[in-house]
């Protein structure tokens, strides 16, 4: 065994050791904590630095384990795993920084940060699975650590908001379960890239081939929250901003779309999934939820609210990538997948700073706001302007590879889907930045923090300017191989190559 | 194999003479005594899984005694699983018991312990019906003994229902037993096996049999007084009972079940054990949702996961060999995970009682912020309870729906996803009372450290059952009479 | 007819009356002694077996109805215990009928 082999594991286990020693940690040993969180979160990104070089060598370290007879775990860093467990690497990084600052003179930080550590082992597990089965025991194992964390505050709407959540992704773990198991049942332990298995079994029984990826796509559907499962992300928006950020820009939704990425390119394959006629379903679905998502954002007035209901819609862009047939789609797809999770997460920093800050929380509450933070509300337009595509901003790049695949895949009308969550989009952030630049303050400012700063504390300031300038910089380098654009086309090579 | 070399006798030996040593002795001696006692039940039982694992199954004769009246004992793998199952985990509860329990009642405690665990490995070994029949009737005593031992009011009224229940179920399996002699002219269990035949008496006989044995085991709808009984014990012995006394007359159930091939007698009685099955699942996981006391949810999740052991006996009915096998191993594993879960959650539950000094739902509250280890325990537990991943009880839900598919018992597959969402509600029903917020600040009582970590210790090991699921699993597939009397 | 038959019947019959009475009565005693009556009942049909004709015996059943009357006597015992500190603590003879099951 190459000793590369053993990477993924050490991925695995860096946040999984780092969530047991938080856990054993007195609550008021801040300093060893934050310590032992950031030192975790370096040690991976380096660890995963590692795995790029191998990945790149056309070289894909992976460990097994017999957990039943016949079954295995398997952990496999291939190129489309590095794409997911890189971002969520990289943007770990900043949230324990942006938590440790928003967390200050909390309690239960002992508890927060231990399930935040297990969450992220839980998102390795799901980038580095290397079978459904791997991939639904971190499914499960995702649903379960981001519990504690939605019901952090412990009041009444938290605990409502989790039941919410747990509702909907133990009912949509159910279905995955079904469908996992459905498949075994038929075809044994398929390794994901095995997609010969998979066209064997779709040749010999077609209608239950079907069945089980309408089973494992609504599975996965209930955590990337398309259209009818999408009830629980707005809930769910009481729990603190580092989780919000958490949940809505890495976690959870991205491991619900990374699982039908990973269901239509590495167990049925592109090509079969095109031919059966699996994917025009996706697509009219994936376009209704960005359409309808936008729209309800629309009528948020509260920032996290509607920040939500944009990750409905923004979401589907990924799914929509998928299901159109051809390199182009992919591309659109997979680098969305990475952009919306770094200009989601800015903007969801930015609403913490502003709640955090003045204690704003209503989109009304904005009126000038530009003028008392500055440097949060630049990262803030930033993120949103990368939302409604404007370009140089990441986002441009995502809607205009999806528009292109579109037009390759025949499906002219996506184009129209489109244009029109273009300007929804415009229409939902464009007046939220006029309100920050523009407006003139509107008496007191709800509940100002006595800070000596005049913008938020700079723990909670940096990690929003730093993810906003790599959403920039994923779109000024996007020829480069290590940005995300250069990456998915890496991945759509290998995909469409096989 | 002469007395020195085999360790079985030593696990019936030793704890019998626990248990009239440790009523005779003075009050101090007796905890240090039975701690002793505890690592020779330790060592015997490595030891033996160590013989077993390398040298195949063991047969022991007592006193070389022969049968028909000698007591013969038979360690194949599935018993030195259970024994090496029920010495850690009684082993857990007995420490528990030691910090747990005040001087007066720890010295009364431990004569009882020891006969339970004495009439526990009577049955995992016993090679006769009627070496079972003592086994249970002496479980049944040390068992009511244990309910008795709190001494208020409700766990009186419950150990006098315990009593009454087990009674007529143990004098339904001694009459049982004596019609099968009766027809056959042997108590042993594979003669009897070898000399089967269907006729009206053993047709009464296993009636009788399997009634008895479902009264004792609480299968819904038998199940009636299971919850009082458990839920209002003393913590350590709602451990012990749960995790390990309903499997005792489970086991000796399925042993019937399988080495006789009742099956294949009477295919729909085995649909009808599975529709009991899920009748416990389904009632089981609702009222444990509408609990209002602690422990009373942990003891009805048992009465609904003795549901989930039961689908094993439909789908052991298959045409597949595979299926057949994979409903067995799905359904010891989830013994066995249940069994460490179980014990596990109530512990956890009984520091949690301890903790707000009572047991209702609703003062559970801060305790997720000011005890978060009792938290953790219980959760890990409740994960296995619940079948999610990673752990053994989501291993045995697996082997359990490929089993349903592959014999194409769609049916059991619906019963197994609704069971783990009604399980998943009432635990974390349980969670969201534990995350609820208080001003009252820490002004609950912290248990001793020692006791936490027990507790936490065996819903760890139920979590890891996930990654080891192979090693119980090749023990209980070596060579047996139950595996070879498999379909 | 054989002695073996009078045995059995004779036992099935107090098999019968005894589980009836268990089931019937709601008085602790009684339905102790009804118990206890399922107990002899199971034992006569054993000892019936023990009739191999010919005025051989069976020792096996002899020993086994042997050891389940040391069984059912220690049953009784634990009950009459159980009883009786219930009886000290309600000064009731019956369990409350419970509707929580």
């Amino acid at each position: 065994m190459n000793w590369t082999d053993w990477l993924p594991l050490a991925v695995l286990m860096t946040s999984f050791l780092a969530a047991t020693i938080i856990f054993m940690l007195p609550e008021q040993k801040h300093i060893l904590r934050s310590t032992i969180n950031l030192g975790a979160a370096c040690i991976k990104i380096l660890l995963i630095v590692f795995l790029i070089q191998a990945v790149l060598q056309q070289n894909y370290p992976e460990v097994r384990l017999e957990v039943l007879p016949g079954l295995e775990l398997i952990l496999r860093a291939d190129s489309l795993a590095i794409l997911f467990a890189g971002l969520s690497s990289v943007l770990w990084l900043f949230t324990t920084l942006y938590a440790i600052g928003y967390l200050e003179n909390s309690p239960n930080r002992s508890r927060f940060f231990g399930y935040f550590s297990l969450c992220v082992a839980s998102t390795m597990g799901i980038s580095l699975a290397g079978n459904l089965f791997t991939f639904l025991i971190f499914y499960e194992l995702l649903t379960l650590s981001t519990y504690p964390l939605v019901v952090h505050r412990g009041n009444a709407a938290s605990i409502k908001a989790g039941r919410s959540y747990l509702i909907y992704t133990l009912t949509g773990g159910v279905v995955l379960l079904l469908g996992v198991a459905s498949l075994y049942a038929l075809g044994g332990d398929i390794a994901f890239g095995d997609i010969e298995r998979t066209a064997e079994l779709m040749a010999h029984s077609p209608e239950l081939m079907t069945l089980i990826f309408i089973l494992l796509i609504a599975g996965l559907g209930v955590k990337a929250a398309i259209f009818p499962f999408h009830g629980w992300l707005p809930t769910a928006m009481v729990a603190p901003a580092p989780v919000s950020a958490l949940l809505h820009a890495v976690a959870v939704v991205k491991a619900g779309a990374f699982g039908i990425v990973r269901v239509v390119y590495d167990v049925y394959g592109i090509e079969l999934s095109w031919q059966q006629g699996l994917l025009y379903p996706i697509a009219i679905i994936a376009s209704f939820t960005i359409l309808y998502g936008s729209w309800r954002a629309l009528q948020q007035i509260d920032i996290k609210k509607r920040l939500a209901f944009s990750t409905v819609s923004q979401v589907s862009y990924i799914l929509l990538g998928i299901s159109l047939f051809g390199p182009l789609g992919t591309i659109g797809g997979l680098v969305h997948l990475l952009h919306q999770g770094l200009m989601k997460v800015t903007l969801f920093f930015c609403a913490g700073n502003y709640a955090e800050t003045l204690g704003i929380h209503k989109i009304h509450e904005l009126d000038g706001v530009g003028k008392r933070m500055p440097m949060t509300s630049v990262a803030f337009t930033i993120g949103a302007l990368g939302m409604i595509g404007l370009p140089p901003v990441a986002g441009f790049i995502s809607k205009w590879y999806l528009g292109m695949g579109a037009l390759e895949a025949n499906m002219g009308w996506v184009i129209f889907v489109l244009i029109g969550s273009s300007l929804l989009n415009a229409a939902y952030f464009l007046p939220v930045l006029k309100r920050i630049w523009f407006n003139p303050q509107q008496g007191d400012w709800p509940h100002e923090a006595h800070t000596s700063y005049r913008d938020a504390i700079p723990l909670l300031l940096i990690p929003a300017l730093v993810t906003a300038a790599f959403s920039v910089a994923a779109g000024l380098f996007a020829s480069s191989i290590l940005s995300p654009l250069g990456w998915a086309e890496l991945i759509t090579l290998r995909e469409y190559l096989r | 194999m002469s007395m020195i070399f085999s360790p079985i006798p030593w696990l019936l030996v030793i704890p019998l003479a626990g248990a009239v040593l440790t009523m005779l002795i003075p009050w101090h001696w007796r905890s240090p005594a039975s701690l002793l006692g505890i690592l020779t039940q330790l060592m015997a039982s490595l030891i033996l899984w160590y013989q077993v694992s390398h040298f195949g199954p063991q047969i022991y004769a007592m006193a070389d005694w022969q049968a028909p009246l000698g007591i013969a004992l038979r360690a194949d793998g599935l018993a030195t699983l259970f024994i090496l199952m029920s010495s850690v985990i009684a082993s857990a509860c007995a420490l528990y018991a030691h910090v747990y329990l005040s001087l007066a009642k720890r010295a009364n405690f431990w004569p009882l312990l020891w006969f339970l665990w004495a009439s526990l490995n009577g049955i995992w070994l016993a090679a006769d019906t009627f070496n079972l029949y003592v086994g249970l009737e002496l479980l049944t005593f040390a068992a009511v003994g244990l309910v008795a031992f709190s001494s208020d009011e409700r766990s009186l009224e419950a150990s006098i229902r315990y009593l009454y229940a087990a009674l007529l179920g143990s004098m339904a399996y001694l009459l049982g037993v004596a019609l099968l002699y009766g027809a056959q002219g042997t108590l042993a269990m594979d003669s009897l096996a070898d000399t089967w035949h269907w006729g009206p008496t053993n047709q009464v006989a296993v009636t009788l049999i399997l009634g008895g044995l479902l009264l004792k085991t609480a299968v819904f709808p038998l199940h009636t007084w299971l919850p009082p009984a458990h839920g209002g014990a003393l913590t350590p012995v709602s451990a012990l009972l749960s995790a390990l006394v309903i499997k005792a007359s489970f086991y000796i159930l399925l042993r019937f079940w399988v080495e006789f091939g009742i099956y294949e007698y009477l295919p729909s009685l085995s649909q009808l054990l599975g529709a009991l099955g899920a009748g416990a699942i389904i009632w089981g996981g609702w009222m444990a949702l509408k609990q209002t006391h602690l422990k009373m949810v942990v003891a009805y999740s048992t009465v609904a996961q003795i549901g989930y052991m039961s689908l094993i006996f439909p789908l052991l009915v298959s045409d597949s060999s595979e299926a057949s096998l994979m409903a067995y191993q799905g359904g010891m594993l989830m013994l066995l995970a249940h069994a460490f879960a179980k014990a596990g959650m109530f512990l956890a539950a009984g520091n949690l009682i301890f903790c707000t000094g009572k047991p209702d739902l609703q003062s559970l509250a801060g305790m997720s912020r000011y005890r978060p280890l009792n938290i953790f325990a219980f959760g890990l537990a409740g994960v296995s309870l619940m079948g999610l991943p990673p752990s053994g009880g989501f291993n045995a839900k697996w082997l359990l729906l490929q089993s349903s598919f592959m014999s194409g018992q769609w049916w059991w597959i619906v019963v197994l996803l609704i069971g783990s969402l009604l399980s998943a509600a009432y635990i974390f029903r349980v969670f969201a009372y534990t995350y609820k917020e208080t001003d009252r600040g820490d002004t609950f009582n912290r248990p001793h450290l020692s006791l936490e970590l027990i507790a936490l210790g065996l819903s760890v090991i139920s979590i890891l059952w996930a990654f080891l699921s192979v090693w119980p699993l090749n023990m209980i597939s070596l060579p047996g009479p139950l595996m070879e009397a498999l379909p | 007819m054989d002695t073996n038959l009078i045995f059995t019947l004779c036992g099935v019959g107090l098999c019968g009356l005894g589980f009836f009475g268990f089931i019937y009565h709601r008085h602790l005693l009684r339905r102790l002694i009804a118990f206890n009556l399922i107990g002899n009942g199971t034992f006569l049909i054993m000892v019936g077996f023990a009739q191999r004709g010919q005025g051989v015996t069976d020792h096996v059943i002899q020993a086994l109805v042997l050891t389940g009357i040391v069984v059912a006597v220690a049953a009784t015992a634990l009950a009459l215990v159980l009883i009786r500190r219930w009886f000290h603590l309600k000064g009731s003879t019956q369990l409350p009928e419970d509707e929580t099951s």
